[in-house]
């Protein structure tokens, strides 16, 4: 077949869309698009390690590029994938339809929008508050434009509805009673989503009495999908209300009437705006890591999980020390009360190598039952998000300690070895690991274009981002700041460096994009954004 | 005594250490995890140990560093620590406004750093000749900024902002700002 009868039809004919149910298009829709935002936040990375060893851009430009590369990254990107995956996954492993086929498509559409808007604020009109938005720098007019920081928070507004709508169908599916289907008991499918009955069932054992539920109303990567998205729920509603808050600023100006930024407490803002935000970090990514995990060592083993009540109970612990840990982000305010520093800053954020120790450890062990594994695409991937995660934890635990803050916050190191390592190795690893093991499902029975290819993408992904963290965290050590803007090659050699990993991260997606085009066909990809003509509400297709 | 040059080369050294056991552990589990057999599951109470030791871990972290690294404690009592020199420094418009143009410090003296932002989130930061840190903390307006040091090096260094406050601030730097005199060492990269 030639190439590009190939790269039109696919692999050994590509992928039938018009075999694909509502659920498997929407799912991967979603993900593609994730796919695709996954790129723009490449190029903007590459963009920056090219700047960081010989600027070619002007200070605006370089700032608005490091604004919107997280928005794209985490939202565009991250949060699509894994809405797309958790979509299909929860009906799939819950055996009942997905609530509505509809929101999930008008979340995706939502987001996308939301995260192209964003972008668009940054690109046209330079924006350039940084993720982090610091009171009152956002409204700050004398540096931005009012309509820019409108189109922002527009945008924002729009990937937040989007993921509300997606926390809602979510919810919904495994609380809802499908047409036809004897009434499901409530308290018992909270008490499971919540992993109380993995808890109840240990304190239960430690009493020597019989455990309080044998059979789980929820299995635990759904229970995982459940508690992380409550503290998405949070995080949305935090954003949200700082947008509201950004946007009486930005009407007031708008308006011509004065509005005084200093009758905002800025550390007050900043504890209630981090206290959100890293219920994304330390609450939506740790707990839905730890799920995906626990489903994709199942699915690879065909085994059940090690320690599974301790699993759940440590997921619920998780929730909980997510809800605790912000202070560590404000270490260095000084006005910052020292019992929170301790507390939340050190202590509940400690417990975070705990929680994720145990996730790392349970997931080892449940594969390690199954000897001999096949090293297949989805276990090297798997092991790769376990050992991002493995470098990452300690580094940002080593960051939040009193002593090593004063000198390592915001350098590199943070966003380096932590911040990068997590989310590129940890966290894109493991969503990789689902990609390839659903992918078959998702297409009926897809056929990858190359297996060479996909170790490709494997290695180059692997050292690029461990690389690129490392360096970056070398260049923090020696005091290099994250967000200050060098031009006279101070840190070149660790720069360099971390360009040419950096740069493998960009030949490792582009790879990747390749091999699914090739494997799908451009006819599959284009098929799977038409409405699919199986009128169903199943997952998969009665024949698959 | 110890300064920021020694505990970041200890963190250096540890964290690499770390890292290659991690990387290795990893290498040796995926190689062992195709070949093999498994001999049923591992006893809970090395799980619990392993839980155990994580838990030691994270708490012995701060307990070493706050009996090791020398700024720690007198940070969290700064509230009841006298300080012997007061430096009142202003930040607005993207500028540091120094009491005078350089801050002359002696050796082993406590001396107190009060910062005030009159618009935006800063950050002051103490950096040598090389940009190596010796000291950083948020400027945040209508918040007390203090921080309360003591050097034992004679040198020169950088003020530098450790936070962006825009694309104006983006290079918001005081060369040769503070001068450390009468120690009897000197700080090699801050001369």
């Amino acid at each position: 077949m030639s190439f590009v009868n190939e790269f039109v039809n696919g692999n050994e004919g590509g992928l039938k869309h018009e075999g694909l149910t509502p659920v498997q298009k929407v799912t991967l829709r979603t993900v593609v698009v994730g796919l695709l935002f996954y790129g723009l936040t490449a190029i903007e990375g590459m963009m920056m390690r090219v700047q960081e060893i010989e600027p070619f851009l002007g200070t605006d430009h370089f700032f608005s590029v490091m604004t919107v590369h997280p928005i794209v990254g985490i939202f565009g990107s991250t949060y699509l994938i894994v809405f797309g995956a958790f979509v299909f996954l929860v009906p799939y492993l819950m055996k009942k339809p997905l609530y509505s086929i509809r929101i999930a498509n008008i979340t995706w559409v939502l987001i996308a929008l939301g995260a192209l808007t964003s972008w668009s604020a940054g690109f046209l009109f330079s924006y350039a508050p940084l993720y982090t938005l610091y009171w009152p720098l956002p409204v700050d007019f004398n540096q931005f434009m009012p309509a820019a920081a409108l189109i922002f928070v527009l945008g924002i507004a729009f990937i937040m509805i989007g993921t509300v709508l997606f926390i809602f169908n979510i919810f919904a599916t495994v609380f809802y009673t499908e047409r036809g289907h004897e009434k499901r008991p409530i308290k018992p499918l909270v008490l499971s989503a919540l992993g109380i009955d993995g808890l109840l069932n240990l304190l239960r054992k430690l009493r020597k009495k019989p455990p309080y539920s044998k059979d789980p109303a929820v299995s635990l990567p759904v229970a995982a999908i459940f508690r992380g998205s409550i503290d998405t729920l949070f995080d949305a509603f935090v954003i949200l209300s700082v947008g509201v808050l950004l946007l009486v600023y930005i009407i007031a100006k708008m308006t011509g009437t004065s509005m005084d930024a200093s009758s905002i407490d800025a550390l007050l803002y900043k504890n209630w705006f981090w206290w959100g935000l890293d219920l994304i970090a330390d609450g939506l990514v740790l707990i839905y890591v730890a799920g995906a995990w626990y489903l994709l060592a199942s699915l690879i083993t065909g085994k059940k999980l090690y320690m599974e009540n301790v699993a759940r109970a440590a997921l619920l612990i998780e929730l909980i020390v997510s809800w605790g840990v912000w202070s560590h982000h404000l270490l260095s305010d000084q006005a910052q009360p020292n019992m929170m520093k301790l507390a939340s800053g050190e202590m509940i954020t400690a417990f975070e190598l705990v929680t994720q120790g145990i996730a790392i450890f349970v997931t080892l062990v449940t594969l390690w039952s199954a000897r001999p594994l096949k090293m297949t695409n989805p276990l090297k991937f798997l092991l790769g998000g376990m050992l991002g995660f493995a470098l990452a934890v300690p580094a940002g635990i080593l960051q939040a300690d009193l002593g090593l803050n004063r000198i390592l916050h915001n350098t590199q190191w943070i966003i380096g070895p932590h911040v990068h390592v997590a989310i590129l190795v940890g966290l894109t690893m493991t969503l990789h690991s689902a990609i390839y093991l659903l992918f078959p499902i998702l297409t009926n029975g897809g056929k990858l274009w190359s297996q060479k290819l996909a170790n490709f993408h494997f290695w180059a992904h692997l050292l690029g981002g461990i690389g690129m963290g490392a360096f970056m965290g070398m260049a923090g050590l020696d005091g290099m700041l994250r967000r200050s803007w060098y031009v006279n090659g101070e840190f070149n050699t660790y720069m360099i460096l971390a360009g040419i990993c950096g740069a493998f991260l960009l030949f490792a997606w582009i790879a990747f994009i390749f091999n699914i085009v090739m494997s799908v066909g451009l006819k599959g990809l284009i098929g799977i954004f038409l409405p699919s003509k199986l009128k169903t509400k199943d997952t998969l297709p009665e024949a698959a | 005594m110890l300064d920021s040059a020694d505990v970041l080369s200890a963190l250096h050294l540890v964290y690499t250490i770390y890292s290659v056991a991690i990387i290795l552990l990893f290498g040796w589990l995926a190689f062992k995890l195709t070949g093999g057999k498994a001999k049923g599951l591992l006893r809970p109470k090395l799980f619990y140990s392993y839980v155990a030791l994580l838990v030691f871990i994270g708490v012995t972290i701060h307990i070493l560093t706050f009996n090791t690294i020398p700024w720690v404690s007198n940070d969290l009592k700064r509230n009841e620590i006298k300080p012997e020199q007061t430096f009142h420094i202003e930040v607005a418009d993207h500028k540091f406004i120094l009491p005078q143009k350089k801050l002359m410090i002696q050796c082993g003296k406590t001396v107190l750093f009060d910062l005030d932002s009159k618009d935006l989130t800063y950050g002051f930061g103490l950096v040598r000749h090389d940009e190596s840190l010796v000291f950083q903390i948020q400027v945040v307006p209508g918040s007390k900024n203090t921080l309360l040091w003591q050097f034992h090096k004679n040198g020169t260094y950088n003020i530098r902002s450790t936070e962006y406050s825009g694309p104006k601030g983006a290079s918001m730097k005081v060369d040769g700002a503070v001068e450390v005199v009468g120690c009897k060492d000197t700080d090699p990269r801050a001369s």
